[in-house]
């Protein structure tokens, strides 16, 4: 055994609280380590040629790096030292940045001692540390895409039209997503459809992707390059076949209900589509609001005028397995539910809505027929008061976070309301603009100077004064409280995850954020992987965001999944559970604690023990943790390897030998 | 059913708001149950403390729990929205803070320690929740069909949420209180509007500006009289009527009252109180 150590300055970062030169003094008198050096930044390239000039130089056989994290650098270090032909599972990362400088920088000499037991301690590890290979799985060369939306349609496109096939599951009962629902798309006015409408036709068409619309997925199982994955397809009570969108049945259905494509303001009959591009143009029954029930069939009215014999009332959800190698979440976004915004009126005056509402009533196909109407009254608006950071930007209610696309939709609206109404009055109650996007600012420029009035400052309430619309705010840069009367209250609530955003992350294992937004694993440099390998992330799933930069994450998660797909085999970590067939019993604790359910019971010669699937394993340790007997250990973080680890860490503090044994308990 | 429940008058109801102790007393009577006033007790504290750190503000609110604790009361009902708020917030802050309670029980070690165990209800919710709307409707003596009636709730009552009886920016408990006794609540939008609180000790003139709008509000909208829980709201509401005129001269006045004064009208016989 050759260790090599090497301790990072990382600039002042470490070397200006840690001692280093006394911690290469104190290391390299240890046992076993060859060579001990610092160096201002190991990171930097001539900081890795060090490390790999030396390993050749004195045949190093073991390496350790006292750096910063290794979730920051773990990954830059190992493929150096892998590179110089050392196997990157014989080198360890000691932290002396983040858990030691930073946190001790009061205390410089504890730093500096605290720096050297850190080393000591991977060195302890290191010394049990086996070379590892990692594990080849065979590749599925075909994709899940979650999520209809610009998001979900761009992915898709993308990477079909590389070649590979891809399953596209959207569970309303068209493609489109909220960039159907929007009339005009800033900052350059483009109308929305105008412009989606194509793609979708362009999927639809696409001979490899395989369209699931109205569906959702149920379940899904297995790794990285072998997800299996059902899919449930809800009963249309329409078969697509047959259905040629003719719209026949609509105009003898009964039943009336809101139309949801039209937040509730239009309507729309129990058979429908949700907006006449709906892509695939086939009907929908939808059966809570039809007449008949599954045991009951009153009116026929629809299956009577049916031409093609499209209708079937006895269809049944239908169940679709899929293999694919990788998935790309894109399940978009929500408003605030209105009940949260009480301080504004919200639900309890049909004059105050939200800025969703406002973009189908000002849609040419919107339910007023781009003429904007209020909805108690029907009177077009005289005037209208915008409400940005309705929910969002607020701690108080648990959202402190921006939702980021407000401030440029109501710059839009407010311009078009002008358009619709020249003489109407408009206001912007906001608390920054924030319009940082190319052409943005000066878009939104423009709309201030179109008579548009901003106030800067916040509403604290909104109520009815006859036919008006009363709102108090304040403006802070006058430093005046407010009173507008208007005719029309529009608030931009809070973006939120889509509904159902929790479960999917769960049947994902993907972990969200506190707000419920899927993470991903850096967030500056590995913006669309999630950290579940092979499943990636696109749109505002993972946080709110505009169009343009939906679509260039959404581009950018295709070209992630591209890059994993140009391989015949996926590589996966070696960091994977192993059991000693000699101890285990075959109790089984493994196997039910065992989250990923990589774990089965088998019986060899008279005997049962644990057998680790390793495609599957994720190296998380419970099964380890849960072991009585320390029959199943995780390669690289193996008992052995810890407790020594620790061992030496408490190693000055404590009589650690007399208390392994409780140690062992703990 | 005989309910004998622990009441905790504060200073208020001992001197400017008589008449809404005797009016709840007399509630409680006809609805079968009896507000034990505390044979202990002092200054609730007065303002909730929004010091997390200087304990000694808790010390009144704290030492009050106690001796409902010791006199064997899991609950105290408050009718001040002022004792109510103070109460309440003091006890959630020892409840959330164990480390603070055993600062707090260190510090009085003439008194028993104080466990968490007493909930501070407002009448209001506890007429809700423990005697029922439906009881109060059954009990209706004198329907007060076609009496007008603005809600008004002012703060305490409702902010902070944690605290809060009721939705904090859309109540209506007072709402539905009034609609069992048939009288008619009206759309009144400054239901939670501040009333100026204790301005009205320095700068009435503050005070007279918002309660004017209020009231206004409460009159556009057809109220022939204005109820509330607070004595400080009750105050601005009434007494700043006097300056009120002096500013806007054309200003007619308008009753109000407290809530418990409207039941015992329902609820009683030949009680007069608009």
């Amino acid at each position: 055994m050759r260790i090599g150590v090497f301790v990072c300055h990382c600039g002042r970062n470490i070397a200006g609280i840690v001692d280093v030169k006394t911690v290469v003094d104190e290391i390299a008198k240890l046992k076993d380590v060859v060579f001990c050096t610092d160096y201002i930044y190991l990171c930097s390239e001539p900081g890795q040629k060090t490390i790999q000039e030396k390993i050749k130089e004195l045949n190093l056989t073991h390496i350790i790096v006292a750096a910063c994290s290794p979730s920051l650098h773990g990954i830059t270090f190992s493929r150096a030292v892998e590179a110089a032909g050392v196997n990157p599972y014989l080198f360890e990362m000691a932290n002396i940045r983040e858990q030691c400088s930073w946190v001790h920088s009061h205390n410089p000499e504890l730093a500096t001692k605290k720096a050297i037991s850190l080393i000591k301690a991977s060195l302890a590890k290191l010394r049990y540390s086996q070379p590892l290979t990692p594990i080849k799985v065979p590749l599925t060369q075909k994709v899940l895409v979650i999520g209809g939306g610009i998001a979900g349609i761009r992915v898709a496109l993308d990477i079909a039209q590389a070649g590979f096939e891809v399953y596209l599951v959207e569970k309303s009962p068209s493609l489109g997503g909220r960039m159907a629902q929007l009339s005009e798309t800033f900052p350059t006015l483009d109308c929305s459809s105008c412009i989606l409408t194509p793609l979708m036709v362009e999927v639809a068409r696409h001979k490899k992707i395989h369209l699931f619309t109205y569906a959702e997925v149920k379940k899904v199982e297995g790794i990285i390059g072998n997800f299996k994955v059902t899919i449930e397809k809800k009963p249309r009570y329409v078969i697509p076949e047959k259905c040629t969108g003719c719209g026949d049945c609509v105009d003898v259905c009964p039943v009336v209900v809101p139309n949801e494509f039209d937040q509730g303001l239009g309507a729309r009959k129990a058979i429908y589509v949700p907006f006449p591009q709906a892509v695939p143009l086939v009907y929908t029954i939808d059966f809570e609001n039809c007449l008949n029930t599954e045991k009951l069939i009153i009116c026929e009215q629809c299956f009577k005028i049916c031409g093609p014999k499209a209708i079937d009332f006895l269809m049944r959800p239908e169940e679709i397995q899929i293999e694919v190698g990788a998935i790309v979440v894109a399940t978009g976004y929500e408003l605030l539910p209105l009940e949260a915004l009480k301080e504004y009126g919200a639900g309890e005056y049909e004059d105050v809505i939200t800025s969703l509402d406002f973009e189908r009533l000002i849609s040419a196909s919107g339910p007023t027929g781009g003429i904007l109407r209020r909805p108690s009254d029907g009177r077009i608006p005289k005037s209208v008061v915008f409400i940005q950071c309705a929910g969002s930007r607020s701690p108080e209610q648990g959202r402190p976070y921006c939702s980021k696309i407000c401030c440029m939709y109501t710059a839009k609206h407010a311009l078009i309301y002008k358009h619709l109404v020249p003489d109407g009055e408009v206001y912007v109650f906001y608390i920054d603009i924030r319009a940082a996007g190319k052409r943005y600012e000066e878009f939104v420029q423009r709309v201030m100077g179109d008579g548009v009035l901003y106030l800067r400052g916040k509403v604290s309430k909104v109520f009815r004064h006859n036919e008006k619309m009363v709102v108090l705010g304040v403006d802070t840069l006058s430093g005046k409280t407010v009173e507008v009367e208007t005719d029309l209250v529009v608030l931009a609530p809070a973006i939120i995850p889509s509904k159902g955003a929790q479960e999917l992350a769960k049947m994902l294992k993907i972990p969200v954020d506190e707000f419920g937004f899927f993470s991903e694993i850096h967030p500056k440099l590995r913006p669309v992987e999630t950290t579940s390998p092979g499943i990636y992330l696109a749109g505002a799933a993972q946080s709110p965001k505009d169009i343009s930069e939906t679509v260039a994450q959404a581009s950018a998660a295709a070209s992630k999944v591209l890059s994993l797909l140009s391989q015949k085999e996926a590589t996966l970590e070696p960091i994977v559970a192993y059991v000693d067939k000699e101890i285990c019993k075959g109790c089984g604790l493994c196997r039910r604690v065992c989250p990923f359910k990589a774990i089965t019971i088998v019986k060899e010669d008279k005997k049962r023990y644990a057998k680790v699937e390793p495609a599957i394993c994720q190296g998380c340790g419970c099964c380890m943790a849960i072991c009585e007997e320390n029959a199943i250990n995780v390669a690289g973080f193996t008992y052995q390897q810890l407790s020594a680890q620790v061992r030496a860490l408490l190693e000055d503090k404590y009589e650690v030998s007399k208390k392994t044994a409780e140690f062992r308990k703990i | 059913m005989k309910m004998n429940i622990g009441y905790f008058p504060g200073c208020t109801l001992k001197a400017t708001a008589l008449n809404f102790e005797k009016s709840a007393l007399e509630v409680a009577k006809i609805l079968g149950f009896q507000l034990e006033e505390l044979s202990q007790w002092h200054c609730c504290g007065t303002v909730p403390s929004l010091s997390q750190d200087d304990l000694l503000k808790q010390i009144s609110p704290v030492r009050n729990l106690i001796y409902a604790q010791s006199l064997g009361y899991n609950k105290i009902v408050t009718l001040c929205s002022m004792c109510y708020n103070t109460l309440a917030q003091s006890n959630l802050f020892v409840k959330e803070n164990k480390e603070k309670l055993r600062k707090i029980n260190q510090f009085m070690s003439e008194m028993p320690d104080y466990d968490g165990g007493v909930e501070v209800k407002h009448f209001l919710s506890f007429l809700k929740e423990q005697i029922t709307l439906e009881k109060i409707r059954e009990s209706v003596k004198t329907n007060l069909s076609g009496i007008k009636i603005a809600c008004y709730y002012g703060c305490l009552l409702l902010r902070p949420k944690i605290i809060g009886i009721d939705d904090s920016e859309q109540p209506k408990i007072l709402e539905e209180l009034m609609q069992v006794l048939g009288a008619e609540p009206v759309y009144f939008p400054y239901k939670t509007e501040c009333c100026g609180a204790y301005h009205t000790v320095i700068k009435p003139d503050i005070v007279a500006r918002r309660v004017y709008r209020i009231l206004e509000n409460a009159k556009e909208n057809k109220a022939q009289i204005v109820i509330t829980s607070c004595p400080l709201c009750h105050f601005n509401l009434t007494k700043r009527q006097e300056e009120i005129k002096k500013i806007y001269p054309d200003f007619k006045g308008i009753p109000v009252v407290y809530f418990t004064e409207v039941m015992l009208q329902a609820l009683g016989e030949n009680f007069k109180c608009v």
